[in-house]
């Protein structure tokens, strides 16, 4: 046992701490990630869950250093596999893109480059970071395109001739193309109908089985409940709670999370669905204390005054007074 | 002398009443603005070109081919007049035409727009052809052979310009109503009992009325280029009349002895004009559309 | 591929009511509206005979309908009719004498157009927001308000006539012309070697092409910079970032789908580049079909003149014809 755990510690591909990304506007600065920690272990299916605007793809979009102007990473550090990606090189972080950590879109519709081929595409992205001749790179195109259930033949196809769900499994091909440790899929099924949407996670099921760590961003609880080893609450840039997947459902800590939970319809049991009153704040102009308290049935005297710590309950972080 | 600085900010103030409401604060709006200067100090040399011209610009005012100088800011041409009163007096037809154009055009191409959109079917699939094959026509060139069958004058120059940009203005507003009729508001007039012709007059047209401005405008700095051409080409007006592109084809044959002054000045004004109304469409196009720019 | 054939074979059919249509115009114009085409060229010092004797020359004196009808079958057939002054050559082998002085023209004016469009458009793009963007918007604003003649005099005046480095008219040096292949001097003289004639012929085009160039460059410098940013905010730039793809390869991927578009405008821009090179040849002393046009209607030659306008329809038909190949052949979303 002690072992066990010993190794996991030693097998974390990723170890973000106190990472913040701002948005400079003309109003102010946006806080979009403030100050998150976490780690991801090998071979982990880490889902992060939070309302559009909590800053989970910001968080995403941060670990492949893929933040355009007025956005900047402020502070932290991303250590990926025992190197901090913050203080990599331009060069240097061009290699880790796609060879290291492959990425996957929300929009498979328009993540594509319309004017190339599917092959060329995948040929282009091998060829980048592999000295491989394009006969050698474009039989390999087909083999990826195989391993996400397409026919090989597909390489000569223009994006506009695939369906949605074709076009994210092509995505998702281009993404494990270079074979990369760590997969992020940001919104992977959102453009997607259901039936498309329960192929791409078995598919990105299939990519953890053979030995890579994913992080699944998405708004869906219920999805990241039912496929992810642990999950990862977001609110208004912060984690508000982490933990194992099993017991963050059976038990939620945060009043977040239990909101969330309560707001997922249920065929099974017939109970109420509860949508959780109030919006998410301006993260311009935050509320003080914690930035929750507007919207929480539970909060106190000291929620509005000072910043809720992160607390270690059973196993699980949560932060928020309550545990204090 | 107190006096002198009130006046200038009270003219400030006013050119900021005038603008302000009518131009949104936004990205364009000092293009509109310098677009405005340009055109109104043209339109007001035209007008008052009795009062500032310094000579009448067809007599003789000094020594032909004189450089600029005090008495003649501009310098003479080949035959002694001042170059600055004929410039200044050049604005008068090329507004005239440009203008008295853009009425012709709009006054056939937007109705015309309007229904061939709005009713749509075959009517509209004939008259958007032959407006498109218009459009696709060098411009130019068709006016030279409306003026050329016509005859050399300012209204044959004002018939072969109308011609020319009906097609723009045809293509805008048919573009526009075929949007505008599916929008729900066109919708509920109908369900209401409007009749076409009131949802055309009523609901349709009012909302062209942005899109027009821009896209007459650009039209304008348009047919500025395409009269100046005319003119030059001699198909406007004839020797003594002072028009900028004739005076500009009169320079020609003094340019390769150095006399430069007599094309740079009345060309520079036909860009000057073209390039003010250019402004206040490409300013108003980003004011009023600011999602495509910024 | 197959597809690619039928869309063009569309494409080719679609475009005989454009030609249809234009040539309709182009009679409309000459022989309908009010004014008789004869007299106003004529002036109105000419004795009554004479004037029916050009009428008559000219077909003008039969029915409507009928002349409509023969005019069509005419052109079709490439009968533009005689020249009526001089030699009475046939109107088409005057026009082949001038049509490729125009072409040359037109295709160095037309590159130099997409090339500076291009390079000021993504500079704009790349750099937005910055000084260069603000100075390329003002560029092409400039550029696209200037009086061609009054441009093209300018360069002139300064190459021409104070550095002397350049010529102000003509094609080509007289006597060294090339041999006659295809009467576009820059191809003939480097099919046939002959770099005296090339450089010559180069030198005199430089400046033409350039007033040209610089003028239709504004509308490319806009479109290409609007279209660019709109592109670089896609998803799949971010895409091809995230899966590291050298900076360089996305910005050429970026520019060929802002290129799009552009093609589009090329179409229409070719139409003002014809009515530009009119304005550009009259300036230049540059002997094309704008100078033949107008040349022929100061000689109040009706045949050439009729001819002159229904070739230039005909070229613009043909231009539309291959600007949608081209369409065609870059985005794979209309071909199939």
């Amino acid at each position: 046992m002690m072992v066990a755990e010993s190794l996991a510690s030693n097998n974390k591909v990723l170890k973000i701490r106190n990472l913040s990304t701002h948005y400079f506007s003309r109003r102010g600065v946006l806080k979009a990630v403030d100050r998150v920690s976490m780690d991801l272990r090998k071979q982990e299916f880490i889902g992060i869950v939070g309302e559009s605007g909590c800053g989970k793809s910001t968080l995403a979009f941060s670990i492949m250093r893929l933040i355009q102007p007025p956005g900047k990473i402020v502070e932290g550090e991303i250590l990926f596999n025992g190197k901090d990606l913050l203080k990599l090189k331009d060069e240097e972080m061009r290699r880790v893109r796609g060879k290291e950590i492959g990425m996957v879109f929300q929009d498979p519709m328009t993540s594509l480059d319309p004017l190339e081929k599917i092959g060329d595409q995948i040929v282009e992205t091998i060829q980048m970071h592999e000295d491989v001749d394009k006969k050698e790179a474009l039989e390999k195109a087909m083999k990826l395109l195989e391993s996400v259930g397409l026919p090989g033949d597909r390489v000569n196809y223009y994006p506009h001739q695939l369906s949605g769900g074709q076009r994210q499994r092509v995505m998702i091909a281009l993404a494990i193309a270079l074979n990369p440790t760590l997969l992020i899929a940001d919104e992977p099924t959102t453009a997607l109908d259901v039936i498309v949407q329960e192929k791409i996670m078995e598919i990105l099921e299939k990519m953890k089985r053979e030995g890579r760590s994913i992080i699944l961003i998405t708004h869906d609880f219920s999805l990241a409940a039912e496929k992810s080893d642990r999950i990862l609450i977001m609110y208004a840039g912060w984690i508000v709670e982490m933990g194992d997947s099993m017991k963050l459902v059976a038990e939620p800590l945060h009043p977040y999370t239990k909101g969330l939970i309560e707001s997922v319809p249920d065929i099974w049991l017939a109970r109420k669905i509860k949508t959780m009153p109030g919006f998410p704040p301006d993260l311009i102009n935050p509320p003080p204390g914690c930035k929750f308290h507007p919207r929480c049935p539970k909060a106190k005297e000291i929620c509005k005054r000072e910043e809720p710590p992160l607390i270690e309950v059973n196993g699980r972080l949560v932060k928020c007074w309550l545990y204090e | 002398m107190a006096e002198k600085p009130k006046a200038n900010v009270e003219v400030k103030n006013l050119a900021t009443r005038i603008f302000k409401p009518i131009i949104p604060e936004a990205e364009g709006r000092n293009m509109v603005i310098a677009g405005l200067i340009i055109v109104i100090t043209i339109l007001l040399m035209a007008v008052l070109a009795d009062v500032i011209a310094p000579y009448n610009p067809t007599k003789f005012a000094g020594k032909p081919l004189s450089p600029p100088s005090l008495q003649n800011p501009m310098g003479t041409d080949n035959l002694g007049r001042d170059i600055l009163s004929r410039v200044i007096f050049g604005s008068r037809i090329v507004l005239v035409v440009v203008f008295s154009a853009a009425m012709v055009s709009m006054s056939i191409g937007v109705p015309i727009g309007l229904i061939s959109g709005y009713f749509g079917g075959k009517l509209d699939r004939a008259i958007s052809m032959v407006m498109d094959s218009m459009y696709a026509f060098p411009s130019l060139i068709l006016a030279i052979a409306i003026a050329a069958v016509l005859g050399p004058s300012v209204v044959n120059a004002v018939v072969a310009i109308s011609v020319v940009y009906v097609p723009t203005y045809f293509r805008m507003v048919r573009g526009q109503t075929l949007s505008l009729k599916s929008r729900l508001f066109v919708e509920a007039a109908r369900a209401a009992g409007a009749g076409n012709t009131r949802i055309m007059s009523k609901y349709i047209f009012p909302n062209l009325v942005t899109t027009a401005i821009v896209v007459f405008s650009l039209s304008i700095a348009d047919a500025i280029l395409t009269e100046a051409g005319l003119s030059f080409l001699g198909f406007i007006v004839t020797a003594p009349t002072p028009d900028w592109g004739f005076d500009l084809s009169s320079g020609r044959p003094y340019l390769p002895s150095g006399y430069w002054w007599m094309i740079t000045f009345p060309g520079f004004m036909v860009m000057l004009l073209a390039l003010g109304f250019a402004l206040i469409g490409e300013g108003l196009s980003e004011v009023y559309a600011p999602g495509r720019e910024r | 591929m197959a597809s690619l054939k039928a869309y063009i074979a569309t494409r080719a059919l679609l475009v005989i009511p454009t030609v249809i249509i234009l040539l309709t115009l182009v009679f409309f114009i000459l022989r309908i509206l009010p004014g008789d085409p004869i007299a106003s060229m004529v002036g109105q010092k000419v004795p009554p005979e004479v004037l029916e004797r050009l009428r008559e020359e000219a077909g003008l004196n039969k029915p409507i309908y009928i002349q409509y009808f023969e005019y069509l079958f005419n052109i079709i057939h490439g009968n533009f009719g005689r020249s009526m002054i001089w030699g009475k050559r046939p109107v088409i082998a005057e026009i082949m004498d001038r049509f490729p002085a125009t072409l040359e023209l037109t295709i160095f004016g037309f590159i130099l157009s997409v090339l500076i469009g291009v390079f000021t458009g993504s500079i704009a793009a790349f750099k937005r927001n910055s000084k260069l963007d603000a100075s390329m918007r003002i560029y092409s604003i400039i550029a696209y308000s200037l009086f061609i003649p009054w441009f093209g005099m300018v360069l002139q005046m300064i190459f021409g006539v104070y550095l002397k480095i350049l010529p102000i008219a003509g094609r080509i040096t007289p006597g060294v012309e090339p041999e006659r292949i295809t009467t576009l001097y820059v191809l003939d003289s480097i099919l046939t070697l002959n770099f005296q004639a090339l450089s010559s012929s180069l030198i005199h085009l430089f400046l033409p092409s350039l007033t040209l160039g610089i003028v239709l460059s504004g509308a490319y410098t806009r479109l290409v910079r609007n279209n660019l940013i709109d592109i670089l905010s896609q998803d799949f730039i971010t895409a091809y970032r995230a899966r590291g793809v050298k900076d360089r390869k996305i910005a050429l991927h970026a520019m060929k789908n802002a290129f799009i578009p552009v093609i589009t405008l090329m179409g229409l821009q070719f139409a003002i580049l014809l009515a530009g090179a009119v304005l550009t040849e009259t300036t230049f002393s540059w002997p094309g079909m704008g100078t033949f046009l107008l040349e022929r209607i100061q000689y109040r030659d009706y045949n050439s003149v009729q001819g002159a306008i229904v070739f230039y329809a005909l070229f613009v038909a043909l231009i539309s014809l291959i600007v949608d190949v081209i369409y065609a052949l870059i985005d794979p979303r209309v071909r199939y």
